[in-house]
């Protein structure tokens, strides 16, 4: 595919996924390049001897950034995905490891200092569990805060709003109440693959098998 | 700032035990709402545990739930000293998974308002890092500068700081002959004036120096392994910048130097955005001088709206106004990280798309959570009011930390 996009260009990805693959051996899982990115998904308990190995030997020096993805429907929900950079080689690359609420994954932190905080954020925001970590406390929800706000089932409303009381002379925590429900409209077109009963054509389906 | 005693100290033999300060959350040296827990001995800090979150929104669970031209103004309101800047990323992820052609002149004038912000947020760091240190004089004028910036946001844009001009597929709308002119001409008469004017009280100045030569100083190794970027990756002698070596939009066509410095300490960071602001109106010329006429955004209809006077006309661009205001437009399924050299440092936006009308996942890499994290290794042996000026040199803003 032609790059018609003007996003940041890196250096060629000539051979780089066939290299890594063949390096990182059975530890992966599936690699692709796609949409000019890497995305290479290894086995979660190797992923700290996977992420030395592409530092130290593949010249991958920063960790710039750790995302969670929450993907409720599948086995294992929760992705954690590596953002590493080469200052060297000058490319970029995407390591992912999946996991579930209750399976910690091995901390990165012994690899990269600024690990701590990426994955404080996304025990945060998940409640995945990460193992080895020296510090593992929420870091971007209130004190006390309960639940893992960007889990997919959890509203976007949230639980609690919090209010200055004059009686109490304090900030006090209540359940949300809204004067109308949050809006969430439903954009999927009919002729485009809705997989609902439309209102009103309830015995479309039952006309079709008599 | 609110101060406790763990145990009162004592003349005698006794062993003082160490003070607990609270730095924050409200404190104008803090640059926001940023709560440390320091622990000092006498005046040394001995560790620092900074506290963010206080101004999170939960924008990534927001824009989650709004279309990708719906969740654009929310990047805005990220880092609100350098809002184009933000936008940046965001449109450059989603063009980069559509694979969407930006036009020529689109392009020029986005790399010369992101070069107007980062001019627009070093007037504001510069400005209040020399304040933290003691000095306020220079601070007011480079607010007339970041002023001007503001003003010419608003001519381009309608908006003095969360402008949304930046469009996937291009800017908003073209900008007139006149605001173009006007910039060239303050390029050429008051920027360097005022902005030269103001480093002349600094940069040789004595006190300063004393408080920021030789304070934090940062190897290249401990800010490679730290996650730094930007000026704070620059300042350690490392010469790294986005705009040279993965260019974006036209940035590969511009001629400009990435200043480093030699000691990776508080004056080399302040030194390099010094020289960035210089080299910025240097892109900017550039830009003006070479940004040729044509459209301002893509042609693809399924992305970029139609304009109004095209739709009193056509019933075709009638329809898709409609549709890409109400359900906007599709991505193709798939995953980016696209980062661009925003005036803090690296600002990442990994965008995971399912095919539908909004975004599956967007995760905003911010600057400042790298480099804050550093603080209790950087402020390790200073002196309390060295923190301020630490603070100061990472230029951190809280709504892109918290998100």
């Amino acid at each position: 595919m032609t790059v018609l996009h003007s996003a940041p260009r890196y250096a060629p990805f000539d051979g780089v996924l066939e290299t890594l693959t063949a390096a990182l051996g059975d530890r992966v899982i599936s690699a692709r390049e796609q949409h000019g990115e890497i995305v290479i998904h290894v086995v979660r308990e190797a992923i700290v001897e996977v992420l030395r190995a592409l530092r130290d030997t593949h010249e991958y020096q920063q960790l710039m950034d750790i995302a969670g993805a929450d993907y409720p429907s599948r086995p294992e929900r929760f992705e954690v995905v590596y953002c590493l950079l080469s200052l060297t080689r000058n490319h970029r690359l995407i390591v992912k490891v999946s996991t579930d609420e209750a399976t910690p994954v091995p901390t990165a932190t012994v690899l990269w200092p600024n690990a701590g905080w990426y994955e404080r954020e996304v025990y945060d925001m998940y409640g995945v569990l990460f193992a080895g970590h020296p510090d593992l406390r929420r870091i971007l929800t209130d004190y006390g805060f309960q639940g893992h706000p960007f889990r997919k089932d959890f509203p976007l409303t949230g639980y609690v709003e919090l209010r200055y009381s004059e009686e109490d002379k304090r900030v006090v925590y209540e359940k949300v109440e809204l004067a109308q429900d949050l809006r969430q409209f439903d954009f999927m077109s009919p002729w485009e693959g809705a997989n609902y009963v439309l209102p009103g054509d309830e015995k479309a389906s039952e006309g079709a098998k008599s | 700032m609110s101060l406790s005693l763990e145990q009162s100290p004592t003349t005698g033999d006794e062993v003082i035990s160490n003070y607990t300060i609270n730095f924050g959350p409200q404190h104008p040296a803090a640059h926001g709402v940023l709560r440390m827990v320091m622990e000092l001995d006498g005046e040394i800090v001995e560790r620092v545990d900074p506290h963010v979150g206080l101004l999170h929104r939960g924008t990534e669970k927001l824009i989650e739930h709004k279309t990708y031209l719906q969740a654009l103004p929310y990047f805005d309101r990220l880092d609100y000293c350098s809002p184009l800047a933000m936008e940046h990323s965001y449109v450059l992820a989603i063009e980069k998974l559509l694979n969407l052609e930006v036009p020529l002149r689109a392009q020029y004038l986005r790399v010369l308002f992101a070069e107007l912000t980062r001019i627009c947020n070093h007037m504001l760091n510069l400005g209040s890092h020399v304040m933290d240190v003691g000095a306020m004089t220079p601070n007011l004028w480079l607010f007339e500068i970041r002023e001007d910036c503001l003003n010419f946001f608003e001519r381009a844009s309608g908006a003095r700081m969360h402008a949304a001009w930046f469009r996937p597929g291009g800017v908003h709308q073209d900008v007139p002959l006149k605001l173009l002119t006007d910039i060239a001409d303050w390029l050429d008469t008051r920027l360097p004036q005022l902005f030269e004017d103001a480093m002349s009280l600094v940069v040789d100045n004595r006190i300063f120096k004393q408080r920021n030569v030789d304070i934090a100083i940062v190897s290249r190794d401990d800010a490679v392994a730290w996650g730094f970027s930007g000026p704070m990756i620059r300042g350690s002698g490392i010469p790294w910048d986005l705009r040279k070596s993965q260019p974006y939009d036209v940035y590969h066509a511009m001629d400009f130097e990435v200043p480093v410095g030699t000691r990776g300490d508080c004056y080399d960071r302040f030194m390099v955005r010094v020289e960035e602001v210089r080299q910025s109106a240097r892109i900017m010329k550039q830009c003006l001088a070479e940004m040729p006429e044509g459209p301002v955004a893509s042609s693809d209809r399924k992305v970029v709206p139609p304009k109004r006077g095209e739709m009193k006309q056509s019933m075709e661009a009638l329809i898709h106004h409609f549709k890409l205001y109400t359900e906007g437009f599709h991505v193709p399924a798939g995953e980016v990280y696209v980062a661009t050299e925003s005036p803090k440092g690296e600002f990442g936006v990994y965008l995971v798309s399912d095919g539908s009308n909004k975004p599956y996942r967007c995760k905003i890499r911010p600057t400042a959570f790298s480099h804050l994290q550093a603080m209790d290794f950087m402020t390790k042996g200073h002196m309390l009011p060295d923190v301020t000026a630490i603070i100061g040199a990472i230029d951190v803003v809280f709504g892109e930390c918290d998100r």
